[in-house]
C-alpha cells in the first residue's frame, strides 16, 4: 500500500517537473515574459528564505534569525557558499548548546 | 561537483531527520529511502509521513503532494530554457529539479546558458546526499536524537542567503524583488494560514516577478 502511495506521489511530483522541458524549450516568448522569467529565481529565493527561516530550528526563532544574519554578513565577505553553510550550522549548534532561544 | 557540495551539505541533516521521522511514522527503511528516491521533494515528504502517521488516506496525500510540489513547474520553465543540449537529454534532467538545484543552477549559469553535464553532476551530488541521509536516518532512527540534527536544518537557509547576496549586491532590482517577495510570502502566510507553502511560493514568485518587469532594466544581463 505504501509503495502504491509512493508511485502516486512520484507521478504528481514528476509530471510538473517534466512538462516545461517538453514544450517551453524552443517556445518563442515575448520580451516581457522573458523579463518576467528572469526575476523568478530571485523572487523564489526571497520567499524561500523568509518567513521559513524563523522555523528552521524548531522552537528557536531568535537563534535561527541570528544564524541568518550571520550568513548574510558572511556572504558579504566570503564567496564560497559551502563555507557559509558550514558557518551557519556551526553557529546554530554552538548557540543551541549554550541555550539560546 | 563543487556546485553540488553546498546543497549536499544542506540536504544531509534534513534527509537524516526525514529518515528518522519516517521510521517513527511506521515506514520501513526501504520505504523511507524509496520515497526519497522517487518523490525527491523534501517538504512534501515531511508532510506525507505526518499524514501517514495520522492515518490520512491515499488521495488526500497525493493531492497535497501535487499542490505542494507544483512550484517546480515554474522552476522547470526557467531551467528548460537555460540548459543547453539535446532535447531528450535535457528533459531527462527534469527529475532532479528542486528548489535548491533550481536556484544554484539559475544563479550560477553563465549568460550564454548552462551545460547539461554541469547540471547533472550538481544534481546527482545533491540527490546522492538526500538518499544517503535518508537511509542513514532510517537505519539508525533509534540511535540519533532528532534534536541534534534539528539545528542543522539552518544549512539550506544559509545556502539560499549565500546565493542571493552576491546577485542582490550587483543589481538592486534583484534585491528589491527578493525582499518584496519575502514580505509577500510572509503576508500571505499570515493572512491566509490555510494556503499551502507551495502556493504561497508560487503566488509570491509570479506576482512579485511581474512587478519586477516594471523596474528599469539597468545593466541586468540575461
Amino acid at each position: 500500500m505504501i509503495w502504491l502511495l509512493l508511485a502516486g506521489m512520484f507521478l504528481v511530483t514528476y509530471i510538473p517537473r517534466l512538462v516545461p522541458f517538453l514544450f517551453a524549450r524552443q517556445l518563442d516568448l515575448p520580451p516581457w515574459v522573458q523579463k518576467w522569467l528572469k526575476f523568478f529565481p530571485y523572487a523564489a529565493l526571497g520567499a524561500l528564505i523568509f518567513p521559513g527561516i524563523l522555523t528552521a530550528v524548531p522552537g528557536r526563532p531568535v537563534l535561527a534569525a541570528g544564524a541568518g544574519i550571520l550568513a548574510t554578513v558572511g556572504a558579504l565577505f566570503i564567496r564560497n557558499i559551502t563555507v557559509i553553510v558550514v558557518l551557519a550550522i556551526a553557529a546554530v549548534l554552538l548557540l543551541q548548546g549554550l541555550g539560546m532561544p | 561537483m563543487s556546485n553540488g557540495a553546498p546543497i549536499a551539505l544542506g540536504y544531509l541533516p534534513v534527509a537524516v531527520t526525514f529518515g528518522i521521522l519516517g521510521r517513527q511514522a511506521g515506514l520501513s527503511v526501504a520505504e523511507v529511502t524509496g520515497m526519497s528516491a522517487w518523490v525527491y521533494a523534501g517538504a512534501s515528504q515531511f508532510l506525507a509521513v505526518k499524514m501517514i502517521a495520522s492515518g490520512v488516506g491515499f488521495f488526500e496525500i497525493v493531492l497535497a503532494t501535487f499542490i505542494l510540489n507544483f512550484r517546480h513547474f515554474l522552476m522547470s520553465t526557467v531551467l528548460a530554457r537555460k540548459i543547453e543540449g539535446s532535447k531528450p537529454g535535457v528533459a531527462a534532467l527534469s527529475y532532479w529539479v528542486t528548489d535548491e538545484t533550481f536556484v544554484v543552477a539559475s544563479l550560477h549559469a553563465r549568460p550564454e546558458g548552462l551545460s547539461a553535464l554541469g547540471f547533472l553532476t550538481m544534481a546527482l551530488t545533491a540527490y546522492l546526499s538526500w538518499l544517503t541521509g535518508t537511509f542513514l536516518g532510517g537505519m539508525f532512527a533509534g540511535l540519533i536524537p532528532v534534536r541534534i540534527v534539528d539545528g542543522m536544518g539552518i544549512g539550506l537557509y544559509a545556502l539560499f542567503i549565500a546565493l542571493l547576496i552576491p546577485s542582490a549586491r550587483k543589481h538592486w532590482q534583484f534585491a528589491l524583488v527578493a525582499a518584496a517577495s519575502a514580505l509577500t510570502a510572509w503576508g500571505l502566510s499570515s493572512l491566509l494560514p490555510g494556503l499551502s507553502e507551495g502556493w504561497t511560493l508560487i503566488a509570491a514568485t509570479l506576482g512579485v516577478s511581474a512587478l519586477g518587469t516594471l523596474l528599469p532594466d539597468g545593466e541586468i544581463e540575461k
